[in-house]
């Protein structure tokens, strides 16, 4: 089956005063129709200008370049400007973090759903319209006609972040990318968002790509998950085998920070990675995670760590033997 | 001395807010008749999403706002009637964002020694002293002491803002949000010394987060809000294992663990999200409560108390307990 | 290494391991850079520093005494026309003075002006616009109020109404203009106050239990000192032209002061004939007013570069 998105080698190098900064560094995935892919990190791991470079949205000044970049069977890497602008709203779509931010307050709701529409296709307004109701509708917006008139600053954030979904539909993409969509929303919400965003992947059958940096939300949510770790990708998986046995350090250090009521035991120390995530600038050698790594060796320091493959779909980036990961995932499990 | 350390006794905060263009000024109650007690030593975690007023009472016990009705009593003592200066030795706070809570055209020295120099504690050697001192407990390299917050990452920056808050060493802290603008793993490092710190200087804590897993792993007691009201309140165990007001199972329910064989939580809560300036009559949360009858739409419930757990619900008598 | 030395080595949650660098530099460093990488800043800067040094060393550098009138060399020709000497470089005024001297007087007149009116509608706009910003509700009101009145009055006919009361001299236009153009100052206090007053660290200091006045003199001030350069130096400009407008008309600085506006206003008469009287004074007040503008942009610029377009 063609993957919806494929993407191999990708890079987004940002040129600053004090050097190039290597953002994106070698990232490589592939979104299946109907699965939902999770890009999982902290801050600064790379993961919304991941996301940004296969929509072609970087700032100027950054540059990309990618092996492979296909959506379905396009090529996005020879897509011009123009090209990426018809791409982007119909056949691939994002959702951002803060809707607020996001929608125009000058402009009704009705007004930007339909424009998404007219943009793209040859419709009528009135066709747009009722397109714009339809999903609406299906979004859980209630009372969807008198809706149209609202403005964004008169509806709720949980709205908000509904109406940027049915904005993202309105074209029936094939691929949603959606970064950190309920980060912004209290938590009751949250849940109802992306129960909503799951039920209408399955139904129109579209790839989602879902970044955040909450597990949480990966291990409800996700099909296949990549952790990213200053620009790369550290490991990827399917969501059981990842949580059931991360092999990457920074996996484990990152599953035994989260406090889990029921599992950890209150009033106890947390697990915590020490020290600070370095930021990749300029030439970088040997694993950019040994400086905070429990088991890092002198190995770590000089040689390039390629991403190491143990079964199809299955890999991490370590010199470690994958067995050895995996009695240490065990061990700092049963803490 | 016995007796909570802190004490709200009916607590109420109203604004006046314009409720459009040409409709003038509406009242908007953030705190409707909030009564804590907090004890001595422990922490007490107040949780609640946007709009249940938590942030507000922050402010309300910091005195950094007047109360509109009610009391709030340090050590047995009316804060109105205390000195500003008086409650600033003895409730200090940590705010969320690390980096509007530092200012920035100050160094690092600077910020930390403020309540010494505000208060004249000791001479200028001393503040030196004290201020190298609150960086070790909190983790900070000394060498950063002249430094601007510019230069500092969001957890160092929290550590400084832990420092200032500590360095008269306050009986209260009140910690709005400490961790939530952090990455996980900063977080676990700050959670971690916020434990280690209260344990040390025997400090009480009122954390107040939206973040449950976070006020289960910190908390002794935990008070849940609602657009106003505290709608249950009971030691942290307790309220985990056996919520009982449907808001709070229903939040409960809606934290995601990460275990990959569960899938979404559904809460029944349904869309309506109320307005404060217009809450709905009776139970405030009748129109999203899935076990709401015509009862629940007219009249107001009172608090029930028993044992050590508050409900605020028509129902606490016959709701079969849910397990989370 | 074993793995439990490593582990108690790097298992320290307290403390952050010694691989942290303090990559950002200082604001003063970051500041400095800027200064010298812009190019308006530097030119404007440059102009004025020459501007001032003239004014600051004019008695020693000025060939005469610039009221020192001789009639009967009244109306020579500056140095590169036919006629022209070199102990008058730039000629002669009607009254026999020579220009050149007056021209450097001038620039202690205009740049004293300037500085004073600023300082005086700097001190009233800036008190007004924080105390509207930080105290909002009622104080704001009333302040507001005093602004929008304020900025109703046609500032030129009220100067020109002042001093054709009280009569015109240095002092009462220093004092005019001072208290005429503050409104700037107060608006862009107010608003830059806003913007900071509900940042925690306010409320940090709050409740550490500083008093009011401590928190908008240490807290607040230091963080809008930005837009409070940049607005000194453009009502420094604003000042400066007032007053040559004023002294243009009579009713500004009187003779026998050699202010600009006053030159030109003596020069009027003789324009056809000697056409640098006017454009002399006129051209060193388009570069004195032009550096300030400069200077007030690229402080603005190098303060806040995010606000740049």
């Amino acid at each position: 089956m063609i993957p919806v998105l494929e993407v191999k080698g990708l890079h987004v190098d940002i040129p600053l005063a004090a050097g190039i900064l290597h953002a994106v560094r070698d990232v490589s995935f592939s979104v299946q129709r109907g699965r939902t892919y999770c890009l999982v990190g902290e801050s600064g791991c790379g993961k919304s200008l991941t996301a940004l470079g296969i929509m072609n949205l970087l700032p100027p000044t950054a540059q990309r370049r990618a092996s492979r970049l296909c959506l379905e069977d396009q090529d996005l890497t020879m897509a011009r400007e123009r090209q990426m602008s018809d791409i982007r709203g119909q056949k691939m779509s994002m959702i951002f973090q803060e809707p607020m931010t996001s929608l125009n307050p000058c402009y009704t709701i009705g007004n930007q759903l339909e424009e998404a529409l007219v943009r793209h296709k040859k419709v009528s307004h009135r066709e747009a319209r009722e397109r714009a109701v339809f999903l609406l509708d299906k979004v859980g917006i209630t009372a969807a006609t008198s809706r149209l008139k609202q403005y964004p600053h008169q509806l709720s954030g949980g709205l908000r972040q509904r109406m940027m979904i049915a904005m993202a539909l309105m074209c029936g993409p094939s691929l949603i990318i959606a970064d950190e969509p309920t980060t912004a929303l209290d938590v009751t919400i949250q849940a109802q968002i992306l129960s909503l965003l799951a039920s209408l992947q399955r139904e129109l059958d579209m790839g989602m790509i879902l970044i955040t940096h909450d597990l949480g939300i990966v291990a409800r949510v996700a099909d296949r998950v990549a952790v990213m770790y200053c620009g790369q990708v550290v490991e990827t998986g399917e969501v059981t085998e990842l949580f059931e046995n991360p092999l990457h350090p920074y996996t484990q250090g990152l599953l035994a920070c989260i406090p889990v009521p029921g599992r950890t035991q209150r009033g106890a120390h947390l697990g915590s990675i020490p020290g600070l995530v370095p930021t990749p600038i300029g030439d970088l050698t040997g694993c950019t995670f040994r400086n905070r790594c429990h088991y890092s060796f002198c190995d770590c320091n000089e040689k390039e760590v390629g991403l190491f493959e143990i079964s199809p779909g299955r890999a991490y980036r370590c010199l470690l033997s994958h067995e050895v990961c995996s009695q240490n995932a065990a061990r700092s499990q049963s803490k | 001395m016995s007796g909570p350390i802190l004490e709200t006794q009916e607590v109420t905060k109203t604004y006046m807010v314009s409720a459009g263009a040409f409709r003038g000024k509406r009242p908007l109650k953030a705190v409707n008749g909030v009564s804590l007690k907090v004890g001595r030593g422990t922490v007490l975690g107040l949780v609640g999403e946007s709009g249940c007023g938590k942030s507000t009472m922050a402010r309300l016990m910091l005195d950094l706002e007047d109360l509109s009705s009610g009391q709030i009593l340090l050590d047995g003592q009316p804060i109105s009637a205390m000195r500003r200066r008086d409650v600033a030795r003895n409730l200090q706070v940590i705010f969320q964002d690390p980096y509007s809570s530092l200012n920035p055209r100050k160094s690092v020295d600077s910020i930390i020694s403020l309540p010494l120099r505000v208060h004249k504690i000791g001479d200028r050697a001393g503040w030196t002293r004290q201020v190298e001192e609150i960086m070790d407990v909190v983790g900070l390299p000394r060498r950063l002491r002249h430094s601007f917050p510019n230069q500092l990452s969001g957890g160092q920056r929290q550590r400084v803002a832990i420092a200032r808050a500590l360095i008269m060493r306050p009986k209260i802290v009140i910690c709005d949000e400490p961790t939530s603008s952090l990455d996980v793993s900063v977080q676990a490092q700050i959670l971690n010394l916020l434990m280690d710190l209260r344990n040390e200087f025997g400090l009480t804590y009122i954390l107040i987060s939206h973040d449950l897993a976070v006020v289960e792993h910190l908390a002794s007691r935990v008070a849940v809000m609602y657009l106003g009201r505290i709608v249950e309140e009971a030691d942290t165990e307790d309220l985990f294992k056996r919520p009982r007001h449907p808001y709070t199972q229903a939040l409960l329910t809606s934290v995601l663990t990460p275990d990959p064989r569960l899938g979404l939580p559904q809460t029944h809560l349904g869309v309506a999200y109320p307005n404060p300036i217009d809450p709905p009559p009776g139970c405030t949360f009748h129109p999203r409560c899935p076990k709401a009858t015509e009862l629940c739409q007219t009249t107001a419930p009172s608090p029930v108390i028993e044992s050590s757990r508050l409900v605020e619900c028509h129902f606490t008598e016959t709701l079969t307990e849910e397990e989370p | 290494m074993t793995m439990e030395a490593v582990e108690s080595t790097l298992d320290r949650t307290r403390t952050i391991s010694h691989l942290e660098e303090v990559l950002e530099p200082t604001p003063g460093a970051i500041l400095r850079r800027r200064i010298f990488g812009h190019r308006g800043f530097m030119l404007g800067g440059i102009v004025l520093v020459l501007i001032l040094a003239m004014a600051l060393l004019a008695p020693v550098l000025a060939p005469h005494d610039p009221y020192d009138q001789e009639l009967t060399r009244r109306l020579i020709n500056p140095i590169w026309h036919a006629g022209g000497t070199r102990t008058h470089p730039l000629g002669t005024d009607s009254m026999g003075r020579d220009y050149l001297s007056r021209l450097m007087y001038g620039a202690r007149i205009s740049l004293l002006i300037g500085i004073a009116a600023m300082l005086i509608s700097g001190i009233i706009g800036s008190t007004l616009g924080i105390a509207a910003g930080y105290f909002g509700g009622k104080v704001d009101m009333v302040i507001s109020f005093m602004i929008t009145v304020r900025l109703a009055m046609p500032v030129v006919l009220v100067a020109l109404a002042v001093v054709a009361l009280i009569g015109g001299s240095l002092q009462v236009v220093i004092l005019v203009l001072g208290f005429l153009i503050w409104d700037r100052f107060a608006v862009v206090m107010r608003s830059s106050t806003q913007q900071i007053r509900s940042a925690d660290y306010i409320n940090a200091a709050r409740a550490v239990g500083c008093s009011t006045l401590r928190i908008l003199l240490t807290e607040i001030l230091p963080n809008t000192l930005n837009n409070l350069i940049v607005v000194a130096t453009l009502e420094m400009a604003r000042a400066i032209l007032l007053e040559a407008a004023l002294s243009f008309l009579g009713l500004g600085v009187q003779p026998p002061l050699p202010s600009w506006g006053l030159m030109v206003s003596e020069g009027r008469d003789y324009m056809l004939f000697s056409p640098w009287m006017i454009t002399i004074p006129g051209v060193t007040l388009v570069l004195l007013v032009l550096s300030i503008n400069l200077l007030g942009d690229g402080i603005r610029d190098i303060t806040a570069p995010e606000s740049r377009g």
